[in-house]
């Protein structure tokens, strides 16, 4: 390996190395706060190198792994939305019993994991990133012992991640037998030629297409969602929902582009088939739900739906519609998660309505925070949402959904009724006579927890109201991915 | 830049009346009337000087015209322009702004710091729709407008104020998506013509296509118009939301919320997809007839005060309706006319009802009569603005609903006599709304104060532009006419070349 290739992997490098660092630390000098700094400032130097590694890219490291613009952006993605997560995860496990240093390790192993995904041209490295990914998340989610729920989620989460994973294996197994490569680039040269896939192939990819199904939960893929959202800290609830979902999103745009995937009809009307389940499932058991961790399950469910939307179009500006709509979606889910750990209590999530009644009038911050974050997952003009459905309409103008399109209205119309029933019940004063700072039982948001909270909602606007430094961002990865 | 200013102070100003709550609920009433102020006189400004700014360029007359890059990913600019038309509804948005401050003044304590932030963002949205002139500006303020109505009716609002809130944002919203799928086909129809991607209003006017696509596009657009007009049947919202919404809201709802569905058919609907326009134009005009007769009755049959008076809106802009898609000089003439006449008189209206209920507690009409004794400035000034809203001659809605009749004879001669029916019925239940409030045995025996002065000037200068309206309506027509005349002009070439 050229030293090129070692200046290309510097992000993945320096998070691993943190990882050890911290595994050290929780080793041989336990200190909550420490170990929480040494995680961020990991992250953050692993976000600054990417300037640096961006000087030598595209590069192909070694057949697994390729760096170009789009593997560093996700890489950048991923990394910013860790250490949101990271900082969020601080203020919540001080409030809770037990030895809290080993939860920074696995989450930077959980990041490596799903850079690898971002940046993964082969099968081995596809698999491999995964796992890191998954098996750091089995323990990520169960780690609060001293309550069932967590616990439970984590076994849920377990089992069904490995049914899937086993999927996943069965059909690059059967791509394999086909094509006798594992590499992304490899395959895609040998199938050039053909107007339809080889069915041996096909069965491959409906298996693969499974298995990330499980993963992004898609319908009907998605029942281990709504539990585990609900079971697991908060703060890791928002990496299952962002990270963990968008670095297989990543992978899956990569390879879909790369083999040329929308030249089968089969696979195009399948994934129609899912996006429209996905949105309508989701959006109409969002509806039923009085618990707000549940509700924001069913809402990613339906989100990942309108995701596919986009990605079903096909074309560069379905590659740039992704891509933003997943940024806005990092930025949104974040702030929303990161409210509701907030406001959580030991052995006390803040998930049921009753919670956030008459908010905007106790705590009229953190509920202007969550406010504008809903209307952002609703698709509200000057939130980041409302660009990222815009592209996506877009893409599916551009490329002729009609039907898609107007399921998608159908869709937002549905979802925008329950965001509202949560901003009512913010806004609702049932107890008129409660004035602002007066609820003692509510905890204290730590400084460090306002700023994550503030940081969120000013990229939040500013993908709003400012969005083409991100857009021409998307636009010049797009061109790298797709003229690859 | 003025432009900029007028939208840009009342956004600016909402956070800090919010803000200011803190010393006091004084604070953000002055702050909003004071930023209302400045925009009232800087759009006087443009008023005065109309005719001093104009250039006039291929597709239109501006009085100003402002232009910045935006996204440039998918041309947009941050484009704003006014013209004869636009100044016209900024005045009016403003004017009513003011009333509907005064309105609330005494009636919202709780809070008072997030009801102007709420009502001022509103007005900034409601400006922001009448001078965009990029469509993807154009629907961000159409959004923006949503937002914080949703919690003016929803915070503030009477007893079901939540299902009315949530009921007008699914319907508007539902309608305002279908609006951006349309919008979005129109760019990408251009720019497969063109090869340009952009958003502007000036330069996607004349965009050639198929009839069956100008169709439905021109459908987007009319969804989301019809929702906010209301046009029947989508006007479910509209009772709830006008009911249950605080004073102010009512006012803000119904005088301009209202005229920006009006607005955007004009505007943008009609000229965009002419041909599409003029093949839909009979449905529409039907729909408005409906309108007007539906409304009516409906508005007769109330016995709430507040939902007579927002029957009655279905009723007035059924006129509108049938007055746009009659699509000459006249009826659009009137069709304006209209639009600013229903807007200060079913302003003032929801002023009184409002005022009323603050003091007896309630609006049902079952329980009232006889009031004149006891309120006898409620009574005349609510005298005067009921017979403007039959359409007496002197009152602006006599030129808007005459203008109209009168141009969509032209048209068709069934359906204006069947619109003409209308005002008889106008008659009846505006005379009804008298009778059961102010005449009659006495309910109750009521006690309660009269108008209080702040009331009496806000209510007189409504008068005093109400009758200015009705007794010299040229300037106005004016200022309206070189603009619809444009607007016509390009969709008569355009069916032209889309016929020949």
């Amino acid at each position: 390996m050229a030293t090129d290739d070692f200046i290309a992997l510097l992000p993945l490098l320096v998070t691993a190395l943190s990882s050890l660092i911290v595994l050290l630390l929780a080793a041989f000098h336990r200190d909550h706060a420490l170990v929480a700094v040494v995680t961020s400032l990991g992250l953050t130097v692993a976000f600054l190198t990417l300037p640096v590694a961006a000087g030598v890219a595209p590069r192909q490291v070694t057949p697994l792994l390729i760096m170009d613009a789009y593997a560093l952006f996700y890489a950048g993605l991923i990394l910013v939305a860790s250490l949101a997560v990271t900082i969020l995860s601080y203020g919540y496990l001080e409030k809770q019993e037990g030895q809290r240093e080993e939860f920074y390790a696995l989450l930077l192993f959980a990041t490596l994991g799903a850079m690898t995904l971002g940046a993964a041209s082969h099968f081995a490295s596809f698999f491999l990133g995964l796992e890191l990914l998954s098996v750091s998340l089995y323990v990520l989610i169960a780690y609060v012992r001293t309550d069932g729920r967590p616990l439970e989620a984590g076994i849920k989460y377990l089992i069904l991640s490995g049914t899937s994973s086993a999927f996943l294996l069965f059909g690059m197994a059967l791509i394999y037998f086909q094509s006798g490569t594992m590499e992304f680039a490899r395959t895609a040269t040998l199938l050039a030629g053909s107007v339809e896939f080889p069915s041996t192939f096909l069965v491959g990819l409906v298996m693969i297409m499974t298995g990330v199904g499980f993963k992004l939960a898609l319908v009907p893929f998605h029942m281990w969602a709504p539990d585990v959202y609900q079971g697991a800290p908060a703060p890791v609830t928002a990496f299952v929902a962002t990270v963990s979902k968008g670095a297989m999103v990543a992978l899956l745009l990569r390879y879909f582009v790369e083999i040329a995937a929308f030249r089968s009809e089969i696979l195009w009307w399948a994934i129609a088939g899912i996006a429209t389940l996905s949105m309508f499932t989701g959006n109409l058991l969002a509806l039923l739900q009085s618990n707000i961790k549940r509700l924001l399950a069913y809402s990613s469910i339906a989100h990942l739906g309108y995701l596919l939307v986009a990605f079903l179009a096909a074309g560069p500006l379905a590659v740039e519609a992704v891509t933003f709509y997943l940024t806005a979606y990092f930025v949104t889910t974040l702030g929303a998660f990161g409210v509701v750990g907030v406001l959580s209590k030991p052995g006390n999530e803040a998930e049921a309505m009753d919670d956030y009644r008459s908010l905007f009038w106790t705590r009229p911050w953190v509920a202007g925070v969550f406010t504008i974050m809903l209307l952002s997952l609703a698709g509200i003009p000057l939130t980041a949402g409302f660009v990222g459905k815009f592209y996506v309409f877009a893409a599916g103008v551009d490329s002729s959904l009609w039907v898609l399109l107007v399921l998608l209205v159908v869709n937002s119309v549905i979802g925008l009724f329950y965001y509202l029933r949560v901003i009512v019940v913010m806004a609702a004063d049932g107890r008129r006579d409660v004035r602002p700072g007066e609820n003692a039982q509510a905890p204290q948001v730590s400084y460090a927890d306002s700023l994550v909270l503030a940081a969120l909602s000013g990229c939040l606007f500013w993908l709003g109201l400012y969005p083409a430094p991100v857009i021409r961002l998307v636009q010049a990865i797009q061109k790298g991915l797709i003229g690859s | 830049m003025i432009l900029v200013w007028l939208i840009g102070l009342l956004l600016a100003t909402g956070p800090v009346a919010w803000l200011l709550d803190r010393r006091g609920s004084q604070w953000p009433r002055w702050i909003a009337l004071g930023a209302l102020a400045i925009d009232l006189i800087l759009a006087l400004i443009l008023w005065t000087e109309r005719d001093a700014h104009l250039s006039i360029s291929s597709q239109g007359v501006w009085i100003a015209d402002l232009s910045a890059p935006w996204i440039p990913r998918f041309g947009i600019t941050l484009h704003l322009a006014l013209d004869g038309l636009s100044l016209l509804l900024v005045l009016l948005t403003i004017f009513l702004g003011i009333t509907a401050v005064v309105a609330s003044w005494t009636e919202i304590r709780e809070r008072a710091g997030f009801f102007y932030f709420n009502l001022l963002w509103v007005l900034g949205g409601v400006l922001g729709v009448f001078l965009a002139m990029d469509l993807f500006l154009f629907f961000v303020f159409w959004e923006v407008m949503l937002v914080p109505m949703y919690f003016l009716i929803s915070v503030w609002g009477h007893e079901h104020r939540v299902y009315a809130a949530v009921k007008f944002f699914l319907f508007t919203q539902a309608g305002s998506l279908l609006m951006l799928i349309a919008i979005l086909g129109l760019t990408f129809i251009h720019a497969q013509q063109t090869g340009v991607v952009t958003f502007d209003y000036q330069q996607l006017l004349g965009t050639t296509m198929d009839q069956t696509v100008a169709l439905w596009l021109m459908l987007g657009f009319f969804a989301a118009f019809a929702v906010k007009l209301p046009a029947v049947p989508f006007h479910a919202w509209l009772p709830d939301a006008h009911t249950e919404a605080p004073t102010g809201g009512s006012v803000i709802l119904a005088g301009l919320l209202l005229k920006t569905g009006a607005y955007g058919l004009i505007r943008f609907a009609v000229p965009l997809f002419p041909a599409a326009a003029q093949a839909f134009a009979p449905v529409a005009m039907a729909l408005g007839v409906v309108g007007i007769l539906y409304g009516a009755l409906l508005a007769f049959a109330q016995t709430d005060l507040k939902r007579l008076v927002a029957y009655s809106s279905v009723s007035h802009l059924g006129f509108v309706l049938l007055g746009i898609f009659s699509w000459n000089t006249i009826a659009l003439e009137g069709a304006v006319m209209q639009m600013l006449a229903h807007g200060i008189t079913t302003g003032a209206l929801f002023i009184l009802v409002g005022a009323l209920q603050e003091r007896l507690g309630t609006r049902d009409m079952r329980r009232m009569g006889g009031l004149w004794a006891t309120l006898p400035r409620f009574g005349a000034i609510t005298l005067v603005f009921a017979i403007a809203s039959l359409g007496l001659p002197g009152s602006g809605n006599f030129i808007g609903e005459f203008l109209v009749l009168l141009g969509s004879y032209r048209v068709n001669v069934l359906m204006t006599l069947f619109a003409a029916l209308g005002l008889v019925a106008a008659v009846i239940y505006s005379l009804a709304l008298i009778q059961r409030t102010f005449h009659g045995s006495a309910g109750e025996s009521w006690t309660a104060p009269d108008l209080s002065t702040r009331y009496l000037v806000t209510l007189g200068a409504m008068i005093a532009v109400q009758v200015w309206l009705g007794l010299y309506p040229q300037p106005v027509l004016d200022a309206a006419g070189q603009t619809l005349q444009n607007l016509r002009g390009f969709g008569e070439a355009i069916a032209m070349i889309s016929r020949g």
